[in-house]
């Protein structure tokens, strides 16, 4: 938690192609604890907007209820931003994107509003393919409650309170994958070398971006038996492959040695390298990045990174046919029929 | 036996199994009425399944245009072996029982008070036609022919109806006409005189049209500028978004593309529908979804976050009998204080009551600009009957100027000019609505965080007491800004000296006014007040403070719009008599004509009696 923040920056900090400096990305001061991996999330959000160089009025920042929902105060101030109610995020985000199609629509969300009492909201913008980028800041249980597990706390897992969780974990990326996500990845807030790029993917991407971040919290979840907190995501992780992602018309630089790179072109023509080994499995087949996370899960490993990615998947708006103008700009000529229409009707109901 | 004799003023109830297609053959039947100048009202009485349970529909033929609902058969037509005890039973004296005599009639129906008349439908339809997929729809047309002749219609209304029916496909219009004629000429040929019951050709009719109030609500979203639709199936609403997905179909289709000018969003469920409405609303589309009472329980969490973050929403509630599951395919009146005080807190919402299909549509466009302007969501109390059956009515009408009312949405010039520092709660004009800004409508002005936790005026997160309850004090003004801009209460001062008032709303409507008009004939003096909004103008509290005793008639139990009304207004509750139909059955003219008798005399006011109207309400 952070009282005060300086309001020097350094004059010469250069700003992004769109001539904003990162602080125009920057939000209120946390209320969250210090140490917090939300802190970091936040972070990384700003970094991965500041390096697109998005316009923050063009970005609109969603959340639910619970830590995790809100952090959109600490990122992003120049962004509309809507803290919704308890697992409901992602109806208004449907809502606010069927409004208009051309703004970036970013949700944040935790595991207990995600993978709980949002499980039916958060499966079914999956399916509808919605063009966002929906990030759980996953910390494995409820932090303004005082700790009780959430849904995706490990079977076996061991929070600070000292009792084991029995229940099954729910793994939210393997969900995404399965219903229709068309980019999927795991993080750990710990790790901004990743994080920011994949955040910055996600952004890229059209469709149903998900992207689940472990965030260990510190004040609940944090000890050695947790396989939530720090050590045990360090000690436990394995990436599937590094990545850059190029946006579009950015000259490629990426090149490693040992690795083959596998080349997914997003919709606006930004193109993720992926640096992998060879036998690596191919993220946009949808049985083998499954299978590639259940291997992983056998062997005790927490796998991060891209897990998936389709670029070509259809969104809500290709489903639905909706008109190219967003529909808050169209005006009574466009939509309204008129009377000559209505007397035609009440003709046919005679 | 003295038979039930009248012209153009009857009621006949057909009794099918539904899934028997016999709905299409009734409408053709009521149809047939209207078209030959004739008010009538059809009621659909179905079942909460798809097939093989018993369905009545119920049209009432009334000259004088009484088309509420009024209770009691005067003519069966029996076709469900399952209710047909009951349905004999349930004639009036003198009235007419129409069957399949295809089988004898069983032995113990023997009423000597009923006119049984038997047409062999089955035999009939068997010898005629092969197709035996065929055959049951047919047998319904047999019906509806041997009706016609018994009622003295015109056969060609009725065969023009049918090949208007089936222009796309003359094949089927062949032996569905045929069909009518074996039924029509059956019944000419056995059964001439037999009924006194007719219908005959009238000029009552002028520009009325026959709608559904769903299909009026979903016109009424479409001319509003609906473009977002958030909804999940329930009975009776479903029809609207279907409706609407046709009309946006026809009149949303953009010329050059293709593409559809609305996105129509079936979601999992009503929690995520309403959250889609209020997402879209939020983001400057105009918005709506539709739902029963479940849903209004399920979105309540939602409707209260809208009312406290000030978000546009309009929501129609077609209500149904409750509680819970209730009754799903019965109408009722049963969701007002529910809607009314929607979500935990300090909650209220602008309820419109239509009354007709016409007032659905108008209601249905109003209730946007109404939600624009106040920031708020407005629910549009529709319910079975009126939504889901068609109803006599006049024609919708749409003023050809009309401009949307978006309400104060400051835009980036707006923005620009903007002297003092802008904050989303700050009410600069005293009416207790502040403006708000679409998301991306400048780059650095305008921007704002939207919360169902509490917030100064900038909307910055307050826990500070102070805050809050200046808040929760500038939205009780807005709610007196509700009240000027909803429409006025319908008042009829008939007599100025009048100590009886008589209150309704909604589908009620018809069937009350032609309780009233009967009191009015036996020389009670009432006057009466059609309720069309909530929160209550003066005006409504005046009504009921102007007389001594004012019955409220309303389809629910409790009298929940009576509780409003003493709630609201501090009325006296005595002054405040209940009338309740909540049977599942639209309500009827002849019950509260009991009704209100009862409850006049209940209290020393004894009224004359006159000869009852044959047909009519007695």
């Amino acid at each position: 938690m952070t009282f005060f923040r300086p309001a020097f920056r350094h004059p010469e900090l250069p700003p992004n192609a769109a001539g904003y400096l990162r602080q125009d990305y920057e939000g209120g001061i946390s209320t969250l604890c210090a140490g917090c991996g939300h802190d970091s999330i936040c972070n990384a959000i700003v970094q991965a907007c500041f390096e697109l160089a998005l316009p923050p009025h063009r970005i609109v920042k969603m959340s639910g209820i619970g830590c995790s929902s809100k952090s959109p105060a600490y990122f992003l101030g120049k962004s509309h931003g809507f803290n919704s109610v308890h697992g409901r995020m992602p109806s208004i985000a449907t809502g606010a994107n069927m409004a208009n199609r051309d703004l970036i629509y970013l949700g944040v969300s935790g595991d207990g509003d995600t993978a709980s009492i949002g499980m039916g909201q958060f499966i079914h913008a999956v399916r509808r393919n919605l063009d966002m980028l929906y990030i759980v800041m996953n910390n494995g249980c409820y932090g303004l409650t005082k700790g009780q597990y959430s849904a995706t706390a490990d079977k076996g897992s061991k929070g600070k309170k000292g009792g084991v969780n029995e229940l099954e974990s729910i793994d939210l990326c393997e969900l995404a994958i399965q219903l229709g996500a068309g980019f999927v990845a795991r993080s750990f807030s710990g790790d901004k070398q990743q994080l920011v790029p994949l955040i910055k993917a996600g952004l890229s991407h059209r469709g149903m971006s998900f992207i689940d971040v472990i965030s260990p919290c510190v004040t609940f979840n944090n000890n050695p038996e947790s396989t939530k907190s720090y050590h045990w995501v360090r000690e436990h992780s394995e990436a599937t492959n590094t990545f850059d992602l190029v946006p579009f018309r950015r000259p490629i630089t990426a090149e490693y040695a040992d690795e083959t790179v596998q080349e997914v072109v997003l919709h606006d023509n930004s193109v993720i390298h992926l640096h992998k080994h060879r036998d690596a499995p191919d993220i946009t087949d949808r049985r083998q990045a499954i299978d590639n996370l259940e291997d992983h899960k056998a062997q005790g490993v927490i796998l991060t990174g891209v897990l998936y990615a389709n670029p070509d998947s259809a969104d809500t708006h290709d489903i639905l046919h909706t008109c190219e103008r967003p529909l808050n700009s169209l005006t009574e000529a466009d939509l309204c029929p008129g009377s000559p229409v209505l007397e035609a009707i009440n003709a046919a109901h005679r | 036996m003295k038979q039930l004799e009248s012209v153009n003023d009857f009621v006949v109830r057909f009794a099918t199994v539904n899934g028997s297609g016999s709905a299409s053959a009734n409408n053709l039947f009521a149809k047939a009425v209207f078209r030959m100048g004739v008010p009538v009202s059809p009621k659909n009485i179905f079942p909460s399944n798809i097939q093989g349970l018993p369905t009545w529909y119920e049209v009432r033929v009334n000259e004088r245009g009484h088309v509420g609902r009024r209770g009691d058969v005067d003519m069966v037509v029996a076709i469900n072996g399952q209710t047909m005890r009951q349905d004999y039973d349930g004639l009036v004296p003198g009235g007419y029982f129409v069957y399949d005599s295809s089988r004898p009639l069983p032995e113990d129906f023997r009423r000597d008070d009923v006119t049984a008349i038997g047409v062999p439908l089955t035999t009939i339809c068997n010898e005629a036609f092969d197709n035996v997929r065929m055959r049951p729809l047919l047998k319904n047309i047999i019906y509806v022919g041997a009706l016609a002749a018994l009622l003295d219609m015109e056969f060609e209304v009725l065969a023009d109806s049918l090949r208007k029916q089936f222009r796309k496909n003359p094949a089927l219009a062949e032996p569905n006409i045929r069909a009518l004629e074996l039924g029509f000429s059956y019944a000419r040929d056995h059964h001439a005189g037999a009924c006194k019951l007719t219908v005959r050709r009238s000029d009552r009719v002028g520009d009325a049209v026959m709608m559904d109030g769903n299909s009026a609500t979903a016109l009424g979203a479409i001319f509003a500028g609906a473009t977002v639709v958030g909804w999940y199936p329930i009975t009776p609403s479903t029809s609207i978004i279907e409706a609407f997905g046709r009309f946006a179909e026809q009149f949303r289709t953009e010329d050059n593309t293709g593409r559809l000018k609305a996105a129509i969003v079936q979601a999992e469920d009503e929690l995520a529908a309403i959250g889609i409405v209020i997402g879209a609303s939020w983001n400057g589309a105009r918005a709506f979804t539709a739902t029963s009472g479940p849903g209004i329980s399920l979105m309540s969490e939602f409707l209260g976050l809208a009312y406290f973050a000030e978000i546009p929403a309009v929501l129609i509630d077609v209500q149904r009998a409750g509680p819970s599951t209730g009754m799903p395919t019965r109408t009722q009146q049963s969701d007002l204080l529910t809607c009314a005080y929607a979500s935990h807190g300090d909650t209220k919402h602008p309820l419109l009551f239509p009354c007709d299909p016409r007032e659905c549509f108008e209601m249905t466009a109003d209730a946007f600009d109404l939600a624009e302007r106040l920031q708020t969501p407005v629910i549009v109390m529709s319910d079975l009957d009126l939504g889901m059956n068609d109803h006599y009515g006049p024609p919708l009408a749409w003023d050809e100027n009309r401009q949307y009312d978006r309400g104060k949405v400051l835009n980036a010039a707006q923005l620009d000019a903007l002297a003092a520092r802008w904050g989303r709660y700050r009410d600069t004009d005293g009416d207790g609505i502040c403006s708000r800004t679409y998301p991306g409508t400048h780059p650095d002005k305008g921007v704002y965080f939207t919360r169902g936790t509490s917030r100064d005026e900038y909307s910055a997160y307050s826990e500070d007491g102070d805050t809050y309850v200046r808040n929760m004090e500038r939205l009780r003004l807005k709610w007196e800004t509700v009240k000027r801009l909803l429409p006025l209460a319908r008042i009829k001062m008939t007599n100025a000296e009048a100590r009886l008032g008589v209150v309704f709303y909604g589908s009620t409507t018809p069937a009350a006014y032609e309780a009233i008009e009967l009191l009015h004939r036996r020389g009670i003096a009432v006057n009466s007040m059609r309720i069309r909004a909530f929160p209550f103008q003066q005006e409504v509290l005046d009504f009921v403070l102007a007389h001594e005793l004012v019955f409220v008639i309303e389809q629910n139990r409790d009298g929940q719009m009576r509780t409003l009304l003493i709630n609201e207004g501090s009325l006296p509750a005595a002054r405040l008599v209940p009338i309740a139909s909540y049977d599942g059955l639209p309500v009827a003219s002849r019950f509260l004509t009991r009704a209100l008798e009862e409850a006049l005399a209940e209290r020393g006011v004894i009224l004359p009696k006159t000869a009852p109207d044959q047909g009519g309400t007695r």
